[in-house]
């Protein structure tokens, strides 16, 4: 048993068997990470403010809002489609555009395909990059480049997805078993066709049902760029949230529900059958 | 043999009709969207402003990025730490009831699909509207954030708990309850194991998640690195811009690599 310095601190158990043999069982290191825990726990309700009494003497304020949406004002539906469409538009292309692309940048990344470290590292830290800027900040970024409106929120919805689904798929790739890409190649086949015949089946199911779990989580994400200007949905939410009209809001979300409902639904159906 | 292997193929369903139906469907999609989305390239402008993001990105303002007081980056980035931590504890532990509710194995099949129902309707708001209710409990603030990092971290939390409490092993379980175990103990020993690393790991996933989602929470007022960030966009304050992103990207980074490391010393025990 390797001794680390925790052990060396907090002493292992010795238990001496029948047959005279000594095990040893390392100290648990549970309470040690409890007081870890413990200790940022406090530092950060220090930095944050958090005061727990004040959600019993003021927690009722939160359903103010939350009641004043109902009843939903119904009328206001005839002016949710033209947005909503937008919303659906913008991450339905941004998710397939990106799926599309992260194939490549997947296959560059992934060790077993291209053997270079240079590239695979150069692909991989890219793609974390990408995946560390929040989706708002590059939908605002967007919005400087492109100017206001569902361009913008495009090309935000694209980034994340490339980055969401590059990132699962090289993980995937890189540990697909290379046994049957071998003995296609021992058996005459072009690393082409190899690749084709024992590499692709094995990724495909899960590249869809990634691709598919990306546009689920688009459309949520989606829902909210409009507040940096970016086009959809989010935009007439944050034009009602500013004139107070909470009925409105309210509509506004129950239609948004019904539709990431409808579409987790449709997804879902998709994704049992390709596992 | 030969012919068995041709006989074999040709009992393979045939799904070309499905598979292609399916592919119209979405090319049709894929057109219908392209028509949505007015499409437009860079002008002038937008060119203009991309070089200087570029520059503010390799320009960062120094100054700016190592002041240590409470108006430099380092602590703006620390309070968005904590921020999202208290958040993914408040929501991890909130998520444990919800998550029993939720799996069937545990409640009766229709509190679980109404429970399904409600964590999906919590799901849809977007967090910054969430945002906005919680100022009018704490005032603007980090607080409000911590609320708000609570409640939206719930969804996904309890719907990877509900996976593990359906998949517990209940081998474990009979063979305690043949040897006698009391219910506590059953608790304590059969089930608590093999629950608590798969929650701590989701956990700590979680927690990377709500790390970059508490950037968002500053447009609201609901504190964080978010609100500066978006102000010094605003304002085209670029080197300053340049400096909050580098700082984000490279918390963010760190936190990743140690919470796999984490992770996958859980998995394996």
């Amino acid at each position: 048993m390797k001794l680390t310095w925790y052990d060396k601190v907090f002493k292992p158990k010795t238990y001496t068997l029948s047959n005279g043999k000594e095990v040893k069982q390392r100290a648990s290191r549970t309470p040690i990470v409890l007081v870890v825990v413990l200790l940022v726990t406090i530092i950060s309700f220090e930095v944050t403010g958090v005061d727990l009494s004040l959600l019993r003497t003021r927690g009722h304020q939160f359903f103010v809002i939350l009641l004043a949406m109902f009843p939903p004002n119904a009328d206001f539906f005839s002016s949710i489609w033209g947005p909503l469409f937008d919303t659906i538009q913008m991450s339905l292309l941004g998710s397939i555009l990106g799926a599309v692309l992260a194939i490549p940048l997947a296959l560059l990344s992934s060790s077993n395909i291209i053997r270079n470290v240079f590239i695979n590292g150069l692909f991989k830290f890219f793609l974390s990059v990408l995946r560390t800027l929040p989706t708002i900040v590059m939908a605002l970024i967007a919005t400087f480049l492109f100017g206001l409106g569902t361009m913008a929120g495009t090309v935000a919805i694209f980034l994340f997805t490339l980055s969401y689904i590059g990132k699962l798929m090289y993980e995937h790739i890189e540990n697909v078993d290379m046994g049957a890409f071998e003995a296609h190649e021992s058996m005459g086949l072009t690393k082409v066709e190899a690749f084709r015949y024992a590499i692709v089946p094995e990724i495909l199911p899960t590249y869809l049902s990634v691709s598919l779990y990306a546009f689920e989580g688009n459309i949520r994400h989606a829902s909210i760029l409009g507040y940096v200007g970016a086009g959809g949905v989010g935009l007439l939410l944050d034009e009602r949230l500013s004139w107070r009209d909470y009925p409105s809001v309210g509509m506004v979300l129950l239609t948004l529900m019904l539709v990431v409902f409808v579409i987790e639904r449709i997804s879902e159906y998709f994704r049992m059958k390709l596992t | 043999m030969n012919e068995s292997i041709q006989l074999q193929l040709e009992k393979a369903p045939n799904r070309k009709a499905y598979l292609s139906t399916i592919a119209l469907i979405l090319l049709a999609l894929l057109v219908w969207s392209v028509y949505g989305v007015n499409l437009s390239g860079f002008d002038q402008r937008g060119t203009q402003i991309a070089s200087n993001i570029i520059r503010g990105i390799i320009n960062p303002d120094l100054d700016f990025l190592f002041n240590l007081t409470s108006a430099g980056v380092p602590y703006l980035l620390f309070e968005t730490m904590a921020i999202a931590f208290l958040g993914t504890i408040f929501g991890s532990f909130l998520a444990i009831p919800i998550s029993f509710l939720m799996s069937p194995s545990v409640v009766s099949a229709p509190v679980a699909y109404v429970t399904r129902l409600i964590v999906i309707f919590i799901r849809t708001i977007p967090s910054l509207v969430y945002g906005l209710m919680f100022i009018r409990v704490s005032g603007p603030g980090p607080y409000a954030g911590v609320l708000t990092m609570s409640l939206t971290s719930i969804g996904m939390i309890s719907r990877l708990y509900v996976d593990v409490i359906e998949n517990l092993d209940r081998g474990v379980l009979e063979a305690m309850t043949s040897m006698g175990c009391t219910t506590f103990e059953k608790i304590r020993y059969g089930i608590l194991p093999q629950l608590f690393s798969s929650f701590l790991s989701t956990t700590i996933y979680r927690y990377d998640m709500n790390l970059r989602d508490a950037s968002i929470l500053g447009l609201v007022g609901a504190g964080g690195i978010g609100a500066p960030l978006i102000f010094a966009m605003n304002s085209y304050r670029w080197s300053e811009v340049g400096s909050i992103l580098i700082g984000l990207v490279v918390l963010i980074l760190i936190v990743e690599l140690f919470s796999n490391r984490l992770r996958s010393r859980l998995v394996k025990g």
